[in-house]
This record gives structure tokens, C-alpha cells and sequence, in this order.
């Protein structure tokens, strides 16, 4: 080590500038947000692989199950599924930005960074909106790319790009909040790799106990008000009315209050996670112990 | 001389586990503390306490003259902290890795580009700073861990075992590093499980077992409260063991240690080498035959066993620990000539 070069010296006494607030907050979290964003270019694999699950999911579903799945009531052809899956599909993949917010993290504490962050003068919630931010970065690309997949086998949006922008925005908002579940996760388990499964266990009954793969009037009596007050439920049926993926008559459209308000009922169960475990998170980012 | 870091009465329970039990200290501005215990002696759980990762359970701690439970931002502003862990993001490049620490210290991206750029060349990085830190050795890793503590060039600075894990080589270079952070100002407390590494870095000891500091001074004054030199004989034949320890009574200073295992004793005298002539006439008397017979100054592994009763590594890290010890007692073994020799002269 070259102690010699002592000219600039390792030691001298620079205060740093002394900010605070809101300004700070975001700049501290941009700076988190760009350093995950290019950690994703240094591992495309992840990214790669985020991409393809949801575009198998597509193709299975559309021409392996979508045959065998018959909407009551509607025009029985494969493209009618075709259309009324995509929005559900869209979700599905949004939510999974909660692995990926879940095992990050972990991994951050796991290897000491998170103690590295806590003990600088940052924002307390810089690192886990950084974070946050930047799965919403990857989960708007896999959107775009899921789209393309999505049109090339025959999907159409019905109701102009202004609308259709709209649903994206909301199926995104969703997948923001649930990546702050994801930051919790990530906090509270031991090791990233018990955050993914963590991270993703409860996905499944929550996004298949609900409207996004089958209507939820063919579910058991009992099962029917889950799927209908669930927050996903709401933001794939808000997706589907703003892309004019409704099913078309004389197939029966859901009359549950949920269902026909679903944009702002997906509005409010997105800010209100969002607001949750946000503040959860951030609580326990304070007292985390890497 | 001000008080750089001052701890009063801090203590943190984990459960049933005292990790602080009323853990008091004071480091005068410019020194070096070091933290000197075994695994779990509660040395980890003081660096975060002071850091402000840990809120503790009661006490006060004041670093650089903020007081750490009241204004624990501001305090952050004015510490680096390197830990066991290399904790630097290994998918970024050396030179991204210092320039966004710098940014969370709130530099400009301007300055903190130039900064890591400093950095680098100084820690000898400046090839690798365009490669991923996963591309490092262990040793690099290290030096860009602690580059980063060094980012905002802070007055006080906490090491929690900044060697644990490195070659010899590295750990020489990280020693050479840090005596030029503490010749330039920088107060330091350091955290080892290296005898070797506080006698050697640190201008004062606090000695800590079970969360409470139970010694302070420095090397000497610690080496100085458990007595003078010990006589370390080896002798050929197991079962003489017990008659040497007889032959050697007259002189002992306190009880003798005897490892059976490798026929050795080791005892405390006061008297110097003339003890060391004395002892050898007995032990021929007796015809007792001996491999190897020195004296030395006691290391900080007395102090710590005559401390404690027990010696400093728990069975967490028996591995490393003994392989340890049995390169210091050899290097003992081999500077023991050269210590009787300069004492007769």
C-alpha cells in the first residue's frame, strides 16, 4: 500500500454538507435506486430470467390451459381467454417484485451493507426506496417486454392508449406497494435465500384465490368474497376495464362493489399497503440487525 | 487531551446474554483503543452501540462531541466504520462502491467521484478501480472496505476486527495503513482478537469478557500488573513434569502453567536472567533433562489468562485461534535467545 503518497493524505477534516428533509431523502434514494439499477446490468440473468417466467406463463396458459378453460356464459374460443388472461397475467408479474425487494435486502444484510448504510448520514428510508424504485424500473420493463409478447399473439387493448397507459400505471402502483411487503421480508428473515421462498409463498394463493386466471363466480360460495375484496382482485379487474378486456356479453360481469368501482378500489389498497409496511419497514430498517 | 469517544455505564441485553454489562471508556483524541476479548466478549455489540447501530439499553456514549442516542445523524457524519465483514457491494466497481459512500455522506457527486479517485490510488486499488469488487481478493476487498470509512476523512474511526481473516501480508500492509490514519490524527478503537495486533496498533487496552471491561492500560502496564518475565522450559521426558514443577517452586513468582501435551512449563519469575542460570543448575541436579529452556516477557495471552482463567479464544473459534497460538509460541521460542542476550549486555 502506497502510505507514501501522503500528498493528498487519507486524513484532514472535510465536513460534510448538512442537509435534511424531504430533499435529501430522495436524493439519498436516487443514489440507492442507481446503484441496484447497476447491479442489474452487471447480472442481466436476473433481469433475463424475471422476463421469460412471465412470458411462459403467457404461452402455457394461452395455449396449454386456455383451451380447457371455458368462461360461463362466454363466446367459447380460445381468444376470448386470450384476452380476459392478460391483465391477471400482467398483475401476476408485478407482484413478483416482491421476491426481488425481499431477497435483495437480505442479501444487504446478510453481507454487511445495510450496517455499512445505518451508520451514515443518509436517509433512513433511502435504502428501501432504492430499492423499491428500482424493482419498479425492472418491473416496467418486463411489462413492456410482456406487452410485445402479449400483442404478437393476439392481444388488443379496446379502449385507446391513454386508458391502457392507465392500467399499466395502476398494475404498476400495485407492484410498488407489494415490493414494500417484499422490504419487510427481507428485514425480518435470516438469509436472502429463505427471503425468495418467503417472498413468494403467499404469492401464489394470493394471486390464484382471485379474478386474474378464472372469474371468480365459478369458485365455491364461501371462496367468492375473498377473491372478490382481495387488493389484486381489484387492481386486475381496474386493468381489464381500462383495457377493454372485460368479458364480452352475455357473459355475466361481476356486481360486487369491488369489482365495479375496482379502479380506485385499486388505487386505495395500493397507497394503503404502500403506507403500511412502508412504515413498518422503515421501523424496523432502524433497529435491523445485520 | 478531549475525549474523542467517552462511554458511561452502557449496557445491552439480548435476552438472558449480557452482551454490555455497564461497559465504561474514554479515548483521549489522536490514541487508539483497543477492544481486546474473545469471541462474544461483547466487543461487536460496543462498536454498533457506538456507531448507532445499536440503541442500548441505558448509558451515555459521546463520539466526537455528539452525543450518540440525541443526534445519532450527526454523529454518523463524523465516524468511518470498517467492520469484520468486507462490506462493500461486490457488483459494483471499486470506484462506484467509494463514490456512492461518499454521496450518502452527502458529498457532491463531483467530490466524491475525485475522492474515490484519491482513495484508490492510496490503498493501491487504482488498476483495479474499473473492475467489480467481486473480481477482488480478500485482502483488496478489505482495503476498499476501509477506503470507504475513510471517505469523509473522519475524525474518529471504528475497526471491529479489521484483520480477522487476512494473510499475514495483508494484515502487515492494513497495520502500516492504519499507524498512518493514527499518525495523522485520527482517533481510533479498534476491536481484535489479536494479542499481537493491539500490542502493536493500539496506545491503550480496555481488556473485555462477558460485556464488561475487566482491565485497562497499556501493553506494558498490563504485562507489568501480572508480573515479570515467565522461564518456559521444555522438558524430554513426560514424566519429569512433575519434578521440574518441584525444581522450579523456589523461583516461581505465581503458579506455573504446565501443558502436558507438549511437556511444557511455563512459570513467572522476577530476577531476570540470573534466574534463568539458577533454574538451569537445579533442574541439572535433579537430572532432569531439558529440550529448551527461555525467558520472556509475558504476552498479552498471560494477561488475558491470568485475567480471565481462561485463554482468549472460546471454543467459537478454536480452529483459527490454536493455529494461532502455535505460530506466536514458536515465534516466542525463536526471540527468546535474543531477549537473554540483550538483557545480560
Amino acid at each position: 500500500m502506497s502510505a507514501t503518497t501522503t500528498t493528498t493524505g487519507a486524513i484532514g477534516r472535510a465536513t460534510p454538507v448538512q442537509r435534511g428533509g424531504a430533499v435529501q431523502a430522495l436524493r439519498d434514494s436516487w443514489v440507492v435506486a442507481k446503484r441496484n439499477l447497476r447491479r442489474m446490468t452487471r447480472i442481466p440473468e436476473i433481469v433475463v430470467f424475471g422476463m421469460l417466467q412471465p412470458v411462459m406463463f403467457v404461452l402455457l396458459f394461452t395455449y396449454v390451459m386456455g383451451g380447457a378453460i371455458t368462461i360461463p356464459g362466454a363466446p367459447s374460443n380460445a381468444d376470448t381467454y386470450k384476452q380476459y388472461l392478460m391483465a391477471g397475467i400482467f398483475a401476476q408479474t408485478v407482484t413478483f417484485a416482491v421476491a426481488g425487494a425481499s431477497a435483495g435486502i437480505a442479501e444487504d444484510m446478510n453481507k454487511g451493507l445495510v450496517d455499512r448504510f445505518r451508520s451514515l448520514p443518509m436517509a433512513r428510508s433511502a435504502v428501501l426506496v432504492g430499492r423499491t424504485i428500482a424493482d419498479l424500473v425492472q418491473s416496467a420493463l418486463t411489462l413492456v417486454v410482456l406487452g410485445v409478447v402479449a400483442f404478437i399473439i393476439g392481444w388488443r387493448i379496446h379502449d385507446g392508449v391513454l386508458k391502457a397507459l392507465g392500467g399499466f400505471g395502476l398494475l404498476l402502483l400495485l407492484g410498488y406497494a407489494f415490493s414494500w411487503i417484499g422490504a419487510l421480508i427481507g428485514l425480518s428473515v435470516r438469509s436472502p435465500e429463505a427471503a425468495t421462498s418467503a417472498g413468494l409463498v403467499w404469492l401464489f394463493p394470493l394471486t390464484f384465490v382471485s379474478n386474474a386466471f378464472v372469474p371468480v363466480s365459478s369458485m365455491p360460495g364461501w371462496l367468492q368474497p375473498v377473491a372478490y375484496w382481495n387488493p389484486f382482485s381489484a387492481s386486475v379487474q381496474a386493468a381489464r376495464q381500462l383495457f377493454g378486456n372485460l368479458l364480452p356479453p352475455p357473459a355475466p360481469q361481476a356486481t360486487v362493489w369491488p369489482m365495479v368501482h375496482a379502479v380506485w378500489v385499486s388505487i386505495g389498497w395500493s397507497l394503503l399497503i404502500m403506507a403500511l409496511f412502508s412504515w413498518l419497514s422503515v421501523r424496523k430498517y432502524r433497529s435491523a440487525v445485520g | 487531551m478531549a475525549a474523542a469517544i467517552e462511554a458511561e455505564d452502557l449496557v445491552k441485553t439480548f435476552g438472558d446474554v449480557h452482551a454490555l454489562d455497564g461497559v465504561s471508556l474514554e479515548v483521549p483524541e489522536g490514541t487508539v483503543l483497543g477492544l481486546l476479548g474473545p469471541n462474544g466478549a461483547g466487543k461487536t455489540t460496543m462498536v454498533r452501540v457506538l456507531t448507532t447501530l445499536l440503541r442500548p439499553d441505558s448509558g451515555r456514549a459521546v463520539v466526537a462531541g455528539v452525543d450518540v442516542l440525541k443526534h445519532p445523524n450527526q454523529v454518523r457524519g463524523l465516524i468511518g466504520l470498517s467492520g469484520q465483514y468486507a462490506a462493500v457491494d461486490e457488483y459494483l466497481t471499486g470506484r462506484e462502491n467509494l463514490q456512492m459512500v461518499g454521496e450518502l455522506y452527502q458529498m457532491s457527486p463531483r467530490d466524491s467521484r475525485a475522492r474515490a479517485v484519491e482513495l484508490l490510488e492510496w490503498f493501491n486499488l487504482s488498476d483495479a478501480a474499473n473492475r467489480t469488487a467481486k473480481t477482488y481478493s480478500g485482502g483488496m476487498r478489505r482495503r476498499l472496505d476501509l477506503a470507504a470509512a475513510l471517505v469523509v476523512r473522519p475524525p474518529v474511526m471504528f475497526l471491529d476486527e479489521p484483520t480477522t481473516g487476512l494473510d499475514p501480508r495483508n494484515r502487515m500492509a492494513l497495520w502500516e495503513v492504519i499507524e498512518t490514519l493514527v499518525g495523522e490524527g485520527t482517533t481510533l478503537l479498534l476491536t481484535t482478537q489479536y494479542l499481537e495486533e493491539a500490542d502493536r496498533l493500539a496506545h491503550d487496552i480496555a481488556v473485555v469478557d462477558h460485556g464488561k471491561v475487566i482491565a485497562r492500560g497499556s501493553a506494558d502496564e498490563l504485562k507489568a500488573e501480572i508480573g515479570g518475565e515467565r522461564v518456559e522450559i521444555v522438558v524430554e521426558d513426560p514424566a519429569h513434569l512433575a519434578q521440574a514443577v518441584e525444581a522450579l517452586a523456589p523461583y516461581a513468582k505465581g503458579e506455573p502453567a504446565v501443558e502436558r501435551h507438549t511437556r511444557g512449563i511455563t512459570v513467572p519469575v522476577s530476577g531476570g536472567a540470573s534466574v534463568l542460570a539458577d533454574v538451569i543448575r537445579e533442574l541439572d541436579a535433579r537430572t532432569i533433562v531439558i529440550q529448551d529452556i527461555g525467558l520472556r516477557r509475558p504476552t498479552l495471552d498471560d494477561v488475558f489468562l491470568s485475567l480471565t482463567g481462561h485463554a482468549t479464544f472460546g471454543d467459537e473459534s478454536e480452529g483459527e485461534g490454536d493455529s494461532d497460538e502455535v505460530g506466536e509460541a514458536g515465534d516466542a521460542a525463536a526471540t527468546v535467545g535474543a531477549a537473554v542476550e540483550g538483557k545480560d549486555s
